[in-house]
């Protein structure tokens, strides 16, 4: 078997298996999933009506392939609090939290790249414990937390910045940068503090190596032996980092929405949960599995891209 | 020549943890005024000799209910690290000794677990069994599972090899002793290690949830719900925001530095 059909294995697996559990954790609801979320008052001929009309009515395999096959026609049922499809509130929200993801991967990516080499450039004068104990913070300090002394610190002495609310990109493109970097700069601060250590400890293994002697030792110039040299063959651990902290902004938008009051699919998740609105609980998780493990099918077949070796390997 | 290096790490983290603990321990008996006295004409102190870190919108004080926050926090905390220690062994240890198919279907399992982002597993398992101080405890130590139980697996897996083991089976000692008590004791150090970063993963989560208003629920005290609370008067009020925001931040800090204090020295030892 090839490398990449066995990763792209690995991802089907990966997606039923969430899939399965998910459909598994709304079967075992404590009581009457239909009771519980039309409220104590509700008559018989109501609770049959909605365990009809969310299909509740049949057995659990037919349940299950139903909900499947509803997924991959974007059709996840209806939602019970805004009694319009699922799949269309999802959409509606998703350039929000999608804008907000992208923007912190890109200041991510931006300020953790250049820090790990300057870091690497002075590995004697920064000692081990000021960078572990920073980014020992980075880990410790919650999300939200973040937002709030961002907001506090930043956006109330700048204009520029939109605190509270978003602004469309079709209104205003420069009003959506002002309503979104802030949140997104939320996400990513504790992220840089995660990441920039593995870019660091990359490109100093990769720096004492015989290849780099070599090229020094030709008299080649200090940047490109950096970056045409050394980052390139860092690029493997690099890589690992970013579809390991991919997780966690997404995870991050959802928290972050509710800091800066974005209208984004995390808020539409906090809602659906406060109301027990279960479809649209039920749709969220899978679409996020979804985008998820489609994220890390990729990294793994960027690894095969930047170094073939793992390509052979296997 | 230097002959020991001082462990930072595990010296400031057991610091800092061993001053909430007492803190904890003394609000058990005394905080400087009633948790949930309300006192509206005193609403929105700022930091004052009378109220160290101001007080809230119903004129409670701050410090007295960080105090309460820090027994939630270490309740939540405690029950996850549990959870996950007992259950991963158990799962991480059986899969390991054990090995072939089943191995292999409980690691992708796992696998697939840990790739997802954990507060929107949590945020399910907590909207289908409500939310309040237990469920989110035991919503977080389901997570915490699975990171534990990779790391037993690969203790497992390393030491089911050595010699002993191998000796202890061919005189017929019972499996489930061999796991027990031959190989558990000799992976200790990475489970400890496992557990304190499952502590600091949970008083994080268990922050964010009822940030979210679906944790703790009034009126068990909670740091995360102090914060989601103080949002409103962020700009007027910011001490509201920084005393819970901090401590947080600092309790948090204190298990990560315990378990990297912990490696450092087993580490050591090894050597």
């Amino acid at each position: 078997m090839t490398y990449v059909v066995r990763r792209f294995l690995l991802l089907v697996v990966t997606l039923i298996f969430i899939s399965v559990i998910t459909f598994l954790v709304f079967q075992i609801l404590p009581g009457d999933p239909v009771r519980t979320m039309l409220g104590p008052d509700a008559d018989e001929a109501q609770v049959e009506t909605l365990k009809q009309q969310l299909g509740l009515d049949q057995p659990g395999h037919v349940q299950y392939l139903h909900l499947v096959e509803g997924f991959f026609q974007g059709d996840m049922g209806d939602s019970i609090r805004f009694s319009r499809p699922v799949t269309g509130l999802i959409m509606e929200r998703l350039p929000i939290t999608l804008s907000l993801a992208v923007i912190s991967l890109i200041i991510v990516i931006l300020v953790t790249i250049p820090l790990g080499i300057f870091s690497a450039k002075r590995e004697k004068k920064w000692s081990d414990f000021f960078l572990s104990s920073f980014t020992q913070l980075g880990m410790a300090v919650p999300t939200f937390f973040v937002g709030m002394v961002l907001i506090l610190f930043i956006g109330m002495s700048f204009q520029f910045f939109t605190t509270g609310g978003y602004v469309p990109w079709s209104e205003s493109i420069t009003g959506a940068i002002g309503s979104l970097i802030l949140p997104a700069l939320t996400i990513a601060l504790p992220q840089i503090a995660i990441s920039f250590r593995y870019v660091r400890n990359a490109i100093l293994e990769q720096s004492k190596l015989d290849y780099v002697r070599t090229a020094r030792g030709k008299g080649v110039s200090e940047a490109i032996v950096i970056y045409k040299h050394v980052l390139r063959n860092s690029l493997i651990p690099v890589v690992t980092v970013f579809g390991l902290i991919l997780a966690e902004v997404i995870a991050g938008t959802i928290v972050v929405e509710q800091v800066f009051s974005l209208p984004g699919i995390g808020r539409l998740l906090i809602t659906a949960v406060s109301y027990r609105d279960f479809p649209v609980v039920q749709g969220i998780v899978l679409y996020i599995a979804l985008v998820v493990v489609v994220i890390n099918f990729i990294v793994d077949i960027l690894y095969a891209v930047l170094d073939p070796r793992i390509r052979l390997k296997s | 020549m230097k002959r020991k290096k001082i462990n930072l790490n595990l010296l400031v983290g057991c610091f800092v943890l061993l001053f909430f603990l007492v803190t904890m321990v003394v609000s058990f008996f005394y905080t400087p005024y009633d948790v949930n006295a309300i006192a509206v004409s005193n609403k929105l102190q700022a930091p004052s000799s009378a109220h160290w870190f101001g007080t809230d919108p119903f004129g409670r004080d701050i410090l007295s209910r960080i105090m309460a926050g820090t027994q939630t926090a270490f309740f939540v905390g405690s029950v996850v690290t549990l959870i996950g220690v007992v259950f991963g062994t158990l799962i991480g240890g059986f899969a390991g000794y054990v090995g072939g198919w089943l191995d292999e279907i409980i690691m992708r399992a796992i696998d697939a677990l840990m790739a997802f982002p954990g507060i929107i597993l949590a945020i399910m398992i907590v909207a289908v069994f409500g939310t309040g101080t237990l469920n989110t405890a035991i919503a977080l130590g389901i997570l915490a599972t699975p990171g534990i139980a990779r790391i037993a697996r690969s203790g497992f897996i390393q030491n089911k090899q050595l010699e002993y083991v191998s000796a202890a089976k061919s005189i017929g000692v019972h499996p489930l002793k061999i796991i027990f008590r031959e190989i558990l004791p000799n992976i200790y150090s990475p489970l400890i290690v496992a557990a304190s970063v499952a502590f600091a993963i949970a008083l994080l989560a268990e922050a964010s949830l009822s940030y979210l208003g679906l944790g703790v629920q009034p009126p068990d005290p909670s740091l995360g719900r102090m914060l989601k609370e103080s949002q409103e008067y962020l700009t007027t009020s910011p001490w509201f925001t920084l005393a819970p925001g901090i401590t947080i931040t600092l309790l948090v800090l204190g298990f990560y530095m315990l378990s990297n204090g912990i490696r450092d020295l087993t580490d050591h030892r090894s050597k």
